[in-house]
């Protein structure tokens, strides 16, 4: 087995033995923190196909996330209320059925992405990542002064949505929805990185005017990879918002945004695994430092720094080292 | 004559007061090479560049197989046909030889947007970019970082990806350039070979290589084209002799 494949074994294994620990220990809160850590993982995934696989530095990826913690909370708070969406031309109901949320999650951040990318992707470069992150805080701007869905207050969800036959206010069920879904998307992401696609697009970050001699526009493919993107990151804003009970505007921040990204820098730009390492540091961190120190972003920055500096490929990166595949 | 596969008409292409492409008129036809050369800053690649789709001329046209392709883009030029190799290499250098290889098969092929099956597992795919790879002598590398080639091995990868497309002419901007004698020598013999299956537009500084292959020569100075002939004519031609050859005729 190549190291890296090992490497990412033992992530997994470790994100799903943790909180099974934790379990038998009768230790909720480290559930959910586990919980937290496979929502974030999977918000980075996503952010990672536009980034690491496509190249491009998207700042406006809250934007996505955002979207997919309103659907669901606009979705259950009108089931809550009995309150329909909309009564004409046809009725639209609320509903606090998670599969269903995570369905609409998925498709209108995959529009937003298809809108914020189809503009935004006509330029590259340090305007690409100012126009994504201006994208972003229009949606965090909307969302403070819409005051039908909470503004600047956010939105309170009693109970947590349903998953047919699972007790999802049980944090270790909750949990392993959560998992089973970022590792099915992780798969996706690995099988999307290795297909003719993936094979495009890969190649477009590295040259595009290679790509384009060949026949293919990069347009095209930067395009349905951001989408791609996008919708993975809004499926972990549902699910995130899902965690909480609750969405606020601050899922739609620049910091939301910033915080996606250093997930999958500090795991490893366009690692598979990247994104999941980079979450569980980030969330050991935030616990461990976050407790002795209000001042523990000071140490991430350290981190994040070193990294930029000396090891390129994050952790996943330093730990399995360069390897080419030999196809 | 035979008929052209690609003729460029008129073209114009200014950079402020510099005229870089001054009214230049071109055929490229079925089965020759037909070289272009010319001094540093003749206007060469630029000229290329029009014609492959990747800058826009000012005036004038470029026909491909027939059809006006002026404002087409590079990836539509590609699609008919056309296939282009850069003077500086652009190959996706962190991919395998063999992945850029099959870049250039998956291209022609024209199904970029499948999203799951993997793409080293797609025989055809595979097929076309070996098979390529054999004929410029780069099987044995087929697994080994683009980056870690040698100079010389990345313009014949140049030269392989460009015949994944299956194209209908070639355009090559300086092929040979920093290739040595010996592989100077092979890549001559290759492309005398090429111009059967489609043919080629050759920008080459090369001139035993130019004089070697060329079944035309066109010279550009000055963004002109002040003459076109066959190797003999252009050997006499006394302002190529004074522009170019830079001998006092
Ligand atoms: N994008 C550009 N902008 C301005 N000037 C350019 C540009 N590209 C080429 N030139 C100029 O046009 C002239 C022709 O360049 P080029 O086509 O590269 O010549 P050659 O390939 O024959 O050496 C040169 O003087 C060069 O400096
Ligand atoms: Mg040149």
């Amino acid at each position: 087995m190549r190291r890296e494949s090992l490497i990412n074994v033992l992530l997994a294994a470790g994100l799903l033995g943790f909180p099974l620990w934790a379990y038998v220990m009768n230790e909720p809160f480290l559930i959910t923190l586990s919980t937290r850590v496979a929502i974030l993982a999977l918000a980075g995934v996503g952010l990672n196909i536009a980034l690491g696989l496509g190249g491009l530095v998207s700042l406006g990826h809250a934007a996505f996330f955002g979207i997919g913690g309103y659907a669901m909370g606009i979705l259950a708070s009108h089931a809550q209320s009995y309150a329909p969406l909309m009564e004409s031309p046809f009725l639209i109901e609320g509903t606090k059925s998670m599969p269903i949320i995570w369905l609409v999650a998925i498709i209108a951040s995959g529009l937003a992405a298809l809108m914020i990318g189809g503009l935004s992707l006509r330029t590259s470069g340090v305007y690409f990542i100012m126009i994504t992150l201006a994208f972003g805080q229009m949606f965090f701007y909307f969302s403070i002064s819409w005051p039908a869905y909470g503004g600047e207050d956010g939105l309170s969800i009693y109970v947590r949505n349903g998953f047919p036959g699972l007790n999802t206010l049980d944090p270790i069920q909750f949990f392993l929805i959560c998992y089973v879904l970022l590792v099915a998307v992780l798969f996706f992401a690995n099988r999307l990185a290795q297909s003719p696609f993936g094979l495009a697009l890969n190649a477009a970050r590295q040259n595009a005017m290679r790509v384009e001699t060949v026949g293919i526009t990069p347009y095209q493919l930067r395009l349905t990879g951001f989408v791609i993107s996008g919708m993975i990151t809004g499926l972990a804003g549902a699910l995130f918002a899902d965690l909480n009970r609750f969405v606020s505007p601050s899922m739609f921040s620049w910091q939301t945004s910033g915080e996606i990204m250093i997930f999958v820098i500090l795991g490893g730009t366009a690692r598979l695994f990247g994104p999941v390492a980079g979450a569980a540091v980030f969330i050991a961190l935030e616990h461990i430092l976050g407790g002795l120190s209000e001042f523990w972003h000071i140490y991430l920055g350290v981190l994040l720094l070193g990294i930029v500096l000396f090891a390129r490929g994050g952790i996943i990166g330093t730990l399995a080292g360069h390897e080419v595949r030999h196809d | 004559m035979t008929k052209a596969i690609l003729s460029v008409r008129d073209l114009c292409k200014s950079f402020g007061a510099l005229k870089a492409t001054d009214h230049v008129n071109l055929d490229l036809c079925t089965g020759e090479i037909h070289a272009l050369i010319g001094p540093n800053g003749a206007g060469k690649s630029t000229l290329i560049q029009q014609i492959a789709g990747g800058m826009a001329p000012d005036s004038g046209s470029v026909h491909f197989l027939g059809q006006d392709v002026t404002q087409l883009s590079t990836p539509k030029r590609a699609q008919l046909g056309l296939a282009r190799t850069f003077q500086i290499s652009a190959l996706a250098m962190e991919d395998t030889v063999l992945q850029n290889a099959m870049l250039g098969a998956l291209g022609a092929q024209g199904h970029v947007f499948r999203f799951f099956g993997a793409a080293s597992k797609d025989r055809a795919l595979r097929e076309v970019a070996k098979t390529m790879l054999e004929r410029v002598g780069l099987a044995d590398m087929a697994g080994a970082r683009t980056s870690d080639l040698s100079h010389g091995q990345r313009r014949q990868l140049e030269v392989a990806v460009a015949l994944t497309l299956k194209p209908r002419a070639f355009v090559m901007d300086e092929p040979m350039a920093g290739l040595g004698a010996e592989g100077s020598a092979r890549l001559t013999e290759f492309l005398s070979d090429l111009r059967q299956e489609a043919p080629i537009l050759l920008v080459e500084h090369d001139m035993d290589a130019v004089f070697a292959l060329a079944d035309r020569i066109s010279v550009l100075v000055y963004g002109q084209i002040i003459a076109t002939g066959s190797v003999a004519d252009i050997r006499a031609h006394p302002d190529v002799r004074r522009a170019y050859l830079g001998e006092d005729a």
